[in-house]
């Protein structure tokens, strides 16, 4: 949903490298249009993946802030701009406050914004049960990949919950992760009405997440 | 030259052109000592003194270069400053000299600089253009200071060609026996000027002081600047960021008479305490848009400290690039992308510019090459990665050695510790092999690497590799490394 703060964080392990989350993440920033600000503290994205998840690398650009304060500050500007197609910040705490003022800045502009939480040690993890403003939440987990008959690894599996939707129910999916174009696809068929991340790129309301809760 | 430089023991002769001929233009102080004169032919000079090391004259470097001294002295000495090429300055220090100490503290100073910088000097100070120029060059001392009315005593002795004169001049009056200027300017005059032309007398009254010569001085180029005075010092950041406001449009209406945009603006604030406080900001494109600047500067207003006031601000352009006018839209291209350069450039201010940037693709396969960072408005390439192998979300800043287990010589590994977790592997993909760039070192000659993507049982995607192709010792440690996490 454009005009919105969204937040998606690693569920176990992923919770401090937010691997499956990132590419989660990749693949919505990669079907809007124009230009993706990543802001990160840390850098480790490496941007032969974004591509593999359909976020081309001329899309991209990267800003390394110094601390948690300059990466909420650079991501409220992001917002605020409403020029780019989604802006992504990798951040640990995010507050009430912060939150609003970052969901404020995305709707007054348009913008697509998503909180990549990312924590420096696991027990940090435990932040993500406090309450934001942001309007959906996710948590994505990695599974066992789709088995193949031959050795090999398959296509990569997540499990996404949304957590938190505002005027929306929770949701369990359980899909295969995002291709070149950042689609998702539910038992190894790759169908555009399926694709999650439509839903918040979209605009898509949250009635249709429900129903396809439903069928998942 | 930095690092190519000659060696200041070398003997050097610069070489130029004259005709078809090749002949020395200058030599260093090694060279002159062992018998070498300007006007040698080349081989000569090198049949003279074998071990002579000879680059070629650059007039036009050379002139750029007394341009740029020429500016230091106008700076630093006197306001009425000319370059005299290929070798010379003329400064008029009429007024100037007792801010230095007097004439000779003044020329004492300026020898000295200069030669703590490496140039050999020397100096003199006459009555007229043409005195101090043949005394600086062809008088015995390497400072002098003539008193007022005595240049012509004091250039009696000098040779002719210390007068300005063209060389077939020179040659002429050589023959006919005058060699110094003493009895050059004793000889009658109209004899002179039936044979040679009005130059000798010209020249002649030049040096002497009774014909003026105009100094045409250099013109530094104009900082763009505004300034602003306020009769009672400022102090709360609303009243900084009112005078920002004030300040930024006739500095934006000076660049666009010039046809110019900023990339780097100053802003100077001069408080009671006679210190200053600085702003600077630097865009990414050259910008003259008032609002953006003003609110590029007042970002910055939180930075600074007023003290007991700001008198005095100033605000000035530190470099300015060329910036014609562009049509802002057309109803054709409606679908192009929103202009993000203000965003950038004001992240670029809180963050720094080294901070904002974007990968571009790299051809090479060892990934931690295979991108490179690009300020972030850099024009785009048609190039991408390539899509053969998924590639991991996550790469690690330096691949982290693993225990493991494996099957040698390609087998991926069974289970594997990382950070304290074994991890067994429950399905993999691999090897694929990356060689080591050779071109780049002798220690990559024979490296290799062998990439697997291992899943552990709880669906944890992991690239981990070998360094070594697992059956020759030279191609690695064959010890298993942790390089990138999968989404």
């Amino acid at each position: 949903m454009l005009g919105a703060l969204h937040e998606v964080a690693g569920g176990g392990c992923d919770a401090l490298h937010a691997a499956a989350a990132g590419q989660f993440a990749a693949g919505i920033a990669g079907r809007t249009r124009g230009k993706v600000l990543w802001i990160v503290s840390r850098q480790d994205v490496f941007a032969p993946a974004l591509m593999q998840a359909g976020l081309s690398g001329r899309r991209v650009i990267y800003v390394e802030a110094r601390s948690d304060v300059d990466v909420l500050a650079c991501f409220e500007e992001g917002l605020r701009h409403g020029g780019l197609g989604a802006v992504v910040a990798e951040v640990a705490r995010l507050s009430m406050t912060a939150s609003r003022r970052l969901q404020l800045a995305a709707e007054t502009s348009g913008a697509l914004g998503i909180a990549l939480r990312r924590w420096r040690r696991p027990t940090g993890a435990a932040d993500f049960g406090q309450s934001t403003a942001s309007v959906t939440r996710w948590r994505v987990s990695v599974l066992p990949s789709v088995v193949l008959p031959v050795p090999g690894v398959g296509r990569p599996r997540w499990r996404l919950e949304l957590i938190r939707a505002r005027a929306g129910d929770e949701a369990i999916f359980e899909v295969e992760a995002c291709d070149g174009q950042g689609r998702l696809a539910q038992n190894g068929l790759v169908e555009n009405r399926l694709a999650l991340p439509a839903v918040l790129a979209d605009g898509s309301d949250q009635e249709a997440v429900g129903r396809r809760r439903a069928r998942a | 030259m930095g690092a190519d430089a000659p060696a200041p023991e070398a003997a050097l002769a610069l070489v130029g052109r004259v005709g078809r001929r090749r002949v020395v233009r200058s030599v260093d102080l090694v060279a002159r000592k062992a018998g070498l004169c300007p006007g040698t032919p080349v081989a000569k000079a090198q049949a003279l003194y074998p071990d002579l090391t000879i680059m070629d004259a650059d007039p036009q470097g050379d002139r750029v270069g007394l341009e740029k001294l020429a500016l230091w002295f106008q700076r630093r000495i006197a306001p009425v400053v000319a370059v005299d090429p290929p070798d010379g300055i003329v400064l008029d220090t009429t007024g100037a000299d007792h801010l230095h100490g007097g004439e000779q503290a003044m020329l004492a100073a300026m020898v000295q600089r200069l030669r703590r910088t490496g140039v050999t000097a020397k100096a003199a100070v006459a009555d007229s253009l043409g005195a101090a120029h043949a005394l600086a060059r062809y008088g015995r001392a390497r400072m002098l200071v003539v008193p007022p009315g005595e240049a012509a005593a004091a250039m009696a002795d000098l040779p002719i060609a210390a007068l300005r004169l063209p060389d077939d001049i020179v040659d002429g009056l050589h023959a006919l026996g005058v060699s110094r200027i003493g009895p050059l300017a004793g000889m009658p005059r109209a004899p002179l000027a039936l044979r040679f032309g009005p130059d000798v007398a010209r020249r002649l009254d030049q040096a002497f002081g009774r014909v003026a010569e105009a100094i045409v001085p250099i013109r530094p180029v104009e900082p763009v600047e505004v300034g602003r005075n306020f009769a009672e010092p400022i102090g709360a950041a609303e009243t900084i960021a009112r005078m920002i406001g004030t300040l930024v449009p006739p500095l934006c209406q000076l660049l666009e008479e010039r046809g110019q945009g900023g990339r780097c603006f100053d802003l100077l604030l001069h408080r009671v305490d006679s210190r200053a406080e600085a702003i600077r900001i630097t865009t990414a494109q050259p910008v003259r848009a008032a609002g953006r600047l003003v609110r590029l500067l007042c970002e910055k207003i939180e930075t600074i400290d007023p003290g007991f006031g700001i008198e005095r601000m100033v605000l000035t352009v530190s470099r300015a690039e060329p910036m014609g006018v562009r049509q802002a839209m057309s109803l054709l291209d409606e679908a192009d992308e929103p202009d993000v350069s203000g965003l950038i450039d004001s992240l670029a201010n809180r963050v720094g510019t080294q901070a904002l940037y974007r990968f571009m693709p790299v051809e090479s396969d060892i990934p931690e090459r295979s991108f490179c960072r690009v300020p972030a408005l850099a024009p785009d390439e048609a190039k991408d990665w390539p899509d053969h192998w998924p590639r991991p979300m996550r790469l690690l800043p330096r691949p982290e050695p693993v225990h493991a287990m494996a099957e040698l010589p390609d087998q991926p590994p069974v289970f594997f510790i990382w950070r304290g977790i074994r991890r067994k592997v429950r399905c993999a993909d691999g090897p694929e092999r990356v060689f080591g760039e050779w071109w780049k070192g002798d220690a990559e000659l024979t490296t290799a690497r062998d990439y697997f993507r291992v899943e552990d049982t709880s669906g944890e995607r992991f690239w981990i590799y070998r360094a070594g192709d697992g059956e020759h010792g030279e191609t690695g440690s064959q010890g298993w490394f942790l390089h990138g996490i999968f989404g």
